[in-house]
């Protein structure tokens, strides 16, 4: 590797910006999800997850249900009032890196519930890196999704 | 009239002042009933062998707001009777200044939620109910929303912005 050749200079800026590379590329091929299900969304979400179109090609295979032990954080459905601190709480629980994807149109902007329960769109409680919509989205538009959040923590500068 | 049914006949027989109205359509009877005699109305469905409602199928608030009704709220009681294949659905009218009705919690377990919904959508008070709490939205919530003054694109959330 072109860490070990290098004699050990890690003064260097192209060493380093080579060592982000490398993490980015790790990041992201070893997504753990934490899918925070809440509604029809989450049929698409296990299609997804399941053999025939099978998320595991992506590296995002492996589910975890505990928020310390996942990066990506999946908002899979209606998000009411009466659950926004909750999801909240689950994200602050998360560590560093994080994302955050909203899959399918409630998560996104509230969808056709414009009513007293509903939250207009997660990204009123939390930062959101990518907006997967559809009600609910085909799993195509997931894996799609998928992909453009793997380009975005390649190209994000990387917490070392 | 003849053909009325025999649950509305012994309705009328038994409380000749509390039953404001009935009426039958296709075999649906509705009675509609003072609020201050609603517990002993349904204690006599409920408990008369010749009725024997003994199942109470449903508990739902009405907001009359657009219909310029007085009262303006109504409390309606669909009670089914396992013993003879029988509904009955019966209505009390409730005033606005006064949203205060009878818990029929001593007489069937399954008001107990049907009633905290009613209180959370509605604002009526069930009298006698022994955990009136909201039951879909959370305590800090302000108003009831589906009253019909309630505004349709007003946001209370718990978190986040106030829009």
């Amino acid at each position: 590797m072109d860490i070990m050749e290098s004699g050990g200079s890690w003064s260097s800026g192209y060493l380093l910006s080579k060592l982000e590379e490398a993490i980015a590329w790790a990041r992201k091929y070893s997504i753990f999800q934490y899918p925070f299900v809440t509604a029809c969304c989450g049929m698409e979400y296990m299609a997804t997850a399941c053999s025939h179109y099978d998320i595991d090609r992506f590296g995002a295979g492996l589910p975890r249900f505990s928020p310390r032990q996942a990066d990506v954080l999946f908002v899979v459905g209606t998000i009411s009032h009466k659950l926004a601190p909750v999801l909240k709480k689950v994200y602050d629980q998360m560590c560093e890196p994080k994302w955050v994807v909203a899959f399918g149109v409630c998560t996104c902007t509230g969808g056709f519930y414009d009513n007293y329960a509903t939250v207009q769109g997660i990204d009123t409680i939390i930062p959101v890196d990518i907006y997967i919509p559809g009600c609910p989205p085909r799993p195509e538009t997931v894996l799609d999704g998928l992909m453009k959040l793997q380009e975005k923590i390649q190209k994000q500068k990387q917490l070392v | 009239m003849s053909d009325e049914s025999l649950t509305l006949q012994l309705l009328k027989e038994q409380f000749p002042d509390k039953i404001i109205e009935t009426h039958s359509y296709r075999g649906d009877d509705t009675a509609v009933v003072k609020k201050e005699a609603i517990l002993e109305v349904l204690k006599f469905l409920k408990e008369d062998a010749r009725l024997k409602y003994n199942f109470l199928m449903d508990l739902a608030g009405v907001d009359y707001l657009t219909y310029k009704k007085d009262p303006r709220f109504e409390v309606v009681y669909h009670l089914y009777s396992l013993e003879y294949n029988r509904r009955v659905r019966i209505k009390a009218p409730v005033d606005e200044d006064d949203p205060v009705i009878d818990s029929a919690t001593p007489l069937w377990e399954a008001a107990n939620w049907y009633e905290r919904e009613v209180w959370d959508m509605f604002g009526i008070k069930f009298r006698g109910h022994p955990n009136l709490k909201r039951l879909l939205m959370y305590e800090e919530f302000v108003g009831h929303p589906l009253r019909k003054d309630y505004p349709i694109t007003k946001r209370q959330p718990l978190i986040g912005p106030k829009i």
